[in-house]
């Protein structure tokens, strides 16, 4: 089973779903028992960082989610979810993050629309089992307005190009992010969320 | 590089999906799940479901649509029709929605666009405008479904929409709406050089080359059609297959490689 963090994000309905086609159980929760209890936590996407993180921390989620992690239980964040990963986000004055991995999160800055929204392809910068079954320049579905910056290059496992280079996944150790929904990225989100699967053990 | 997105649109009345010409001559189409599905496979960016009905009894029908959608399909997609409220708003994204299309609301209390993005982003917040043209490059805003005029300016509407903080914009051409000849490239070119969200474009397509007219020289973001997918006189691999040739970014379907 599978916890995904109720921080009251949007559409979580559809993230289940896509968790459901691709054989995993999950329950939307912020309860303590059922975090430990189950098998991976899914910090989902949509909203702002900073309320996130003060939600997160009213509910004590915080601390637990991080015991969980230090003992090797995989996190996957999704979108915003990934942001939180980092060490701090630009949006709403500097809020801090879970600062899980190095980087920080700033507005996109190439000279494009914002949001990024829409489908754009991904570019591999490492072949992890978590890539398993993608195509070259398999395309996904991004709608976000900030993205990592500054990360360690070892965690960066592919990127798009939008006006600059965006992170699109992440991953170090049992920490996995992507900035783009794989829930709404058709079959190659599917795929994507199959290969998360494989790392829960 | 982000790809031009085609988007099938699907106008749901008493739980079926209809095609009007110029918004009125309903026909029955198709089951908007089985449709929706046929899409999905086909490659279709992104979905929009109108909800043309007004009474509540057929709107929790439509909810239930929106639901079962939400389960079938792994793409994004949009609900429109009869949005007046935070709490519609919040229905349909519970519903499984990943955005909202508004459109007489917005132009009746502007503030809803504003509270809207606030509450749950701009970029689930799509401003829909129902424009025809009056006299050289002078578009009118229409509401209740292309019934009523508005005193709006649609190229200011579109700017001001912005500003209040819709994260999208949907142009339909009442003028070429049904029609099948081609978008009105004028009103999708004033609007994209005013503005600086993403632009779908709506209304008159009937072959391949319109789509690749308002995504290149239009400078529309999306595309979005009815009948010319729904009677698969234009099937959408074969869309793409075309733009894709014409050097438009498209997102193809040889990228699906797994099983699902």
């Amino acid at each position: 089973m599978i916890s995904i963090i109720d921080y009251g994000a949007g559409n979580i309905k559809s993230l289940q779903f896509a968790l459901e086609k691709t054989g995993m159980n999950s329950q939307i929760t912020t309860d303590e028992v059922t975090i430990k209890k189950s098998d991976a936590i899914i910090l989902p996407g949509v909203g702002a960082f900073q309320d996130a993180m003060r939600a997160l921390k009213e509910q004590g989620l915080i601390s637990i989610i991080k015991q969980e992690v230090a003992k090797g239980k995989p996190l996957f964040g999704i979108c915003l979810g990934m942001q939180l990963l980092f060490e701090l986000s630009e949006e709403d004055g500097e809020t801090e993050g879970f600062g899980f991995l190095t980087g920080k999160v700033r507005k996109i800055s190439g000279n494009v629309k914002v949001p990024h929204m829409g489908w754009n392809n991904l570019i591999k910068h490492r072949n992890i089992p978590l890539c398993n079954n993608l195509a070259p320049d398999a395309f996904v579905y991004f709608v976000h307005s900030y993205a990592a910056d500054g990360l360690d290059t070892n965690t960066l496992v592919a990127s798009t190009i939008y006006g600059e280079t965006i992170p699109a996944i992440v991953q170090q150790n049992n920490i996995v992010g992507m900035q783009f929904h794989p829930e709404k990225s058709g079959a190659t989100g599917l795929q994507l969320l199959a290969n998360f699967k494989e790392m829960i053990r | 590089m982000l790809a031009k997105r085609i988007i099938p649109c699907l106008d749901v009345d008493k739980g079926r999906v209809v095609k009007g010409k110029k918004f009125t001559d309903i026909q029955d189409v198709a089951d908007p799940v089985e449709l929706a599905k046929r899409y999905n496979q086909d490659g279709a960016d992104e979905l929009v479901f109108y909800d043309i009905t007004a009474s509540n009894e057929n709107r929790d029908i439509f909810i239930d649509i929106v639901e079962k959608v939400a389960a079938e399909i792994a793409i994004p997609f949009t609900v429109g029709g009869g949005i007046r409220t935070i709490e519609d708003i919040h229905r349909v994204l519970r519903a499984g929605a990943d955005k909202v299309s508004i459109n007489s609301a917005a132009v009746r209390h502007p503030a809803l666009i504003t509270e809207a993005a606030r509450k749950f982003g701009s970029q689930c917040i799509v401003l829909s405008i129902d424009a025809q043209q009056t006299t050289k490059n002078y578009w009118q805003v229409y509401i209740n479904g292309g019934r009523k005029q508005a005193s709006l300016d649609a190229i200011d509407w579109a700017k001001q929409g912005e500003a209040l903080g819709a994260g999208e914009l949907v142009l339909n051409a009442i003028n070429t709406d049904g029609e099948k000849n081609g978008y009105d490239l004028d009103l999708i070119q004033a609007i994209a050089s005013t503005v600086n969200i993403p632009i779908v474009a709506s209304g008159g397509a009937g072959k391949k080359e319109h789509f690749a007219e308002v995504l290149q020289a239009g400078y529309a973001d999306a595309a979005l059609a009815a009948s010319v997918f729904h009677y698969s006189e234009i099937p959408i691999p074969a869309l793409k297959d075309y733009l894709d040739k014409q050097g438009i970014p498209v997102r193809r379907d040889n990228d699906e490689t797994s099983d699902f």
